[in-house]
């Protein structure tokens, strides 16, 4: 019933040594394999993200005993020098690896704090391992656990709900104004880094038509074919400015690109729908004047810069309430765990007690020689019914009281307590 | 012949049952003072509704403010809670009245914010959105208890009725919740609009509805109001056709309506057009608004002669 976790991830290891200690679809599939073949792990699970690489699993022995030779396994199936690998490695136990696990799916240690994306692929991970057979019931629960979580904290808290770069504010302000952007159409003026950051964010939120207009059309051929939409001849304005309700403009110039009188007759074509300009060039592409004309909303690099500044602060504030979610379910896999193994602690119990029984009378069998077998079987019956009286009540309480079950999480104590010399069922 | 029997007193009114008729009767004359039985009930009510509403508008203001999901179902869940026991409300003071619950003013305040809430929620199913509700349930919440703890008012004998006249009245009543709730819209509209344009986001702007849909909501509740008021506004001077030997045709009120229906279709228009479209027609929308109101509140009060609470 142990977990024990081995993995790296963009905080213990550059990405030199991360990218070495991926894990492709098959190579997963290979490593569970070989990890049960070999008896290292019972069950087992690799979580496999650009900035982690994580095995989860359950080992048949002691899980301190198990992780040097995960570590080691790890080596060995990447061909990685110990040594290079030893460094980035952390290794987390029962507890600690099940608070791993779900502040994980959470997004508290993903590289941008909340991300969405990591949700989906500790979903995915899981699939793969159940599918092949690669998981048990262990594994099952904390991973079915951990996708809890990530729901929990993405519908509960606004950890992941506010954009966290110039190009996604951007986008997310579009919405502000227009709703779904399915509808609506864009022109990007420039075709550099910042201009394709924009185009593919208009992208995943689903932008109807998207323009791009640059000096060099090579380059916006490119940005087009890779993202999709339509090339405008630069200073087209008169026929380009007046169907787009988003311009983004980036591009390096002395003096404004988009003046007053051109978005005043622009306006006057489109009838006066809102039109949101995000002016992301510095020296500033569209005329300060602008953002005074009627239905238009204009946004410069800078005013990003500080909403992002806002929603990192915002999503910063939002941590306690992730963390809290996290250790209850941390709390309720452990009462989870703690009820399953109580449950064979008790049955150990019982069998143990039957047997001091059987010894106790062996034993004693002189002392009462003088009673008849009739007796003897009654007198046997009566000590069994009082240890079944003994270990009863507490087994009820067991199944019955989860808030005991919580309190008992180390049933290992217990287990060593009563049961010394046995072994784990 | 025997005399009447009294079978108890409502809030409002005394009730009398004539011996032999199953029907109770309103009677203007005798001392308002509340029957036990019917005061409990409508004290279940009033807790009810109020309760509902209550808890609605601090989970709608829960949600505005956290944007959790839940509190934001749940407010809606509460809102058609407090609209069933606001139904009932109204109905037992119907029945305790044996008239329509709009013969005074408080009943007809009551009715007004049970068909803002009615309409607010529908729009809310609609459109899939609860941001608005946290600044309509103030008014809805308002309304209810102005209405309900009101002392009782006196009523005057019971002339208007019939299905034509409720009608009417229902009718028009409903196109002022429609038109109450296109102006909170119009004011969210012009409050979010100056925050985008003075980059001044905080943490309300990302929980609002985006601009567009703000006026898209506008506009279907004014369709709702100018849809009911036309048709109430028909049905009226139909009933005052009937009634000609003791209504004249000439009345404060027609006129303003007939105006309040014009600055309504005016809006409607204007609302999609190159020049007006956005914060402008926001505004027109609030000063129609605010015609309303004076039709509601003057012209009703102090130049009407057959319209007093509607």
């Amino acid at each position: 019933m142990e977990i024990v976790l081995v993995g790296l991830n963009h905080r213990t290891a550059p990405v030199e040594v991360r990218e070495r200690v991926s894990f492709t679809a098959e190579q997963a599939r290979r490593a569970a394999k070989e990890l049960r073949a070999r008896g290292i792990l019972e069950e087992t699970l690799d979580l496999s993200t650009c900035n982690r690489s994580e095995v989860y699993g359950v080992p048949p022995e002691s899980m301190h005993e198990c992780a040097p030779g995960l570590s080691s396994f790890l080596s060995e199936f990447h061909a990685v020098r110990p040594e290079l690998l030893g460094v980035s490695l952390y290794h987390h136990y029962d507890r600690e690896a099940v608070r791993h696990l779900f502040r994980v799916a959470a997004g508290l240690d993903s590289m941008m704090l909340g991300e969405a994306e990591i949700l989906g692929q500790v979903r995915e991970a899981y699939r793969f391992a159940h599918e092949h057979g690669a998981t048990g019931p262990v594994l099952n629960r904390l991973f079915q656990g951990a996708l809890e979580v990530g729901k929990r904290v993405r519908t509960e808290t606004e950890l992941g709900t506010r954009p966290m770069s110039v190009a996604s504010a951007g986008v997310k302000l579009a919405e502000r104004i227009f709703g779904k952007l399915s509808e609506r159409s864009a022109l990007v003026l420039g075709a550099g880094t910042i201009s394709e950051q924009v185009v593919s964010q208009l992208r995943d939120r689903g932008i109807k038509h998207l323009y791009v207009m640059n000096r060099s059309r090579d380059r916006a051929d490119e940005l087009v074919k890779q993202y999709g939409g339509e090339v405008v001849g630069w200073g087209e304005w008169e026929t380009s400015l007046q169907s787009p309700d988003v311009i983004v403009s980036s591009v390096a110039t002395e003096e404004p690109v988009l003046r007053r009188e051109m978005v005043e007759r622009a306006m006057a074509a489109r009838g006066n729908r809102a039109l949101f300009l995000m002016d992301l060039g510095m020296p500033r592409n569209i005329d300060g004047s602008v953002s005074n004309l009627y239905n238009i909303y204009v946004y410069t690099m800078d005013d990003l810069s500080e909403i992002v500044q806002q929603n990192r602060s915002a999503r910063q504030n939002e941590i306690p309430r992730a963390e809290s979610i996290v250790e209850e379910h941390v709390g309720k896999y452990l009462s989870w765990q703690a009820s399953v193994e109580l449950v064979g602690l008790v049955n150990a119990l019982r069998t143990k007690m039957r047997e001091e029984r059987a010894s106790f009378i062996r034993a004693r069998v002189e002392s009462i020689a003088h009673l008849t077998e009739a007796d003897r079987a009654f007198v046997e019956k009566l000590m069994d019914e009082m240890l079944e009286r003994l270990i009863l009540e507490p087994a009820q309480r067991l199944r019955g009281e989860k808030e005991l079950r919580r309190k008992i999480q180390n049933v290992e104590a217990l287990r060593d307590l009563f049961l010394p010399d046995r072994e784990k069922p | 012949m025997q005399a009447p029997v009294r079978v108890g007193y409502t809030r409002y009114e005394a009730i009398s049952r004539e011996p032999g008729d199953r029907h109770a009767r309103c009677r203007d004359t005798e001392r308002v003072r509340p029957c036990p039985q019917v005061q409990t009930v409508n004290q279940v009510l009033l807790i009810s509704t109020v309760f509902a509403y209550g808890l609605s508008l601090g989970l709608y203001l829960f949600f505005l403010n956290t944007g959790r999901e839940l509190a934001g179902r749940l407010a809606t869940l509460f809102l058609a809670a407090g609209l069933v026991a606001h139904y009932f409300a109204l109905l037992e003071r119907t029945r305790g009245l044996h008239t329509v619950p709009y013969h005074d003013l408080y009943g007809s305040m009551s009715l007004f914010g049970w068909l803002l809430a009615l309409t607010y929620l529908g729009l809310e199913i609609y459109e899939r959105q609860r941001s608005v509700g946290a600044f309509v349930l103030p008014f809805i919440l308002v309304f209810f208890l102005a209405a309900h703890l009101a002392p009782a008012d006196r009523l005057s004998p019971p002339d208007a009725h019939g299905p034509t006249f409720a009608f009417h009245v229902t009718l028009s009543i409903l196109a002022y919740s429609a038109f109450a709730l296109s102006f909170v819209l119009s004011v969210i509209y012009l409050g979010e609009e100056r925050l985008l344009r003075s980059h001044k986001l905080g943490n309300m702007v990302w929980r609002l509805p985006p601009l567009e849909l703000l006026e898209r909501m506008s506009r279907s509740s004014v369709l709702v109001g100018l849809v009911s008021i036309a048709i109430g506004t028909v049905l009226g001077f139909v009933w005052v056709d009937r009634l000609s030997d003791k209504y004249s045709f000439f009345d404060w009120k027609y006129g303003i309506t007939l105006l309040v229906l014009l600055l309504y279709v005016i809006y409607f228009r204007l609302a999609r057009t190159t020049a007006w479209r956005g914060a402008r027609a926001s505004k027109l929308c609030i000063f129609n608004f605010v015609v309303v109101v004076l039709s509601f509140t003057v012209v009703n009060l102090y130049l009407s002669h057959s319209h007093r609470y509607f």
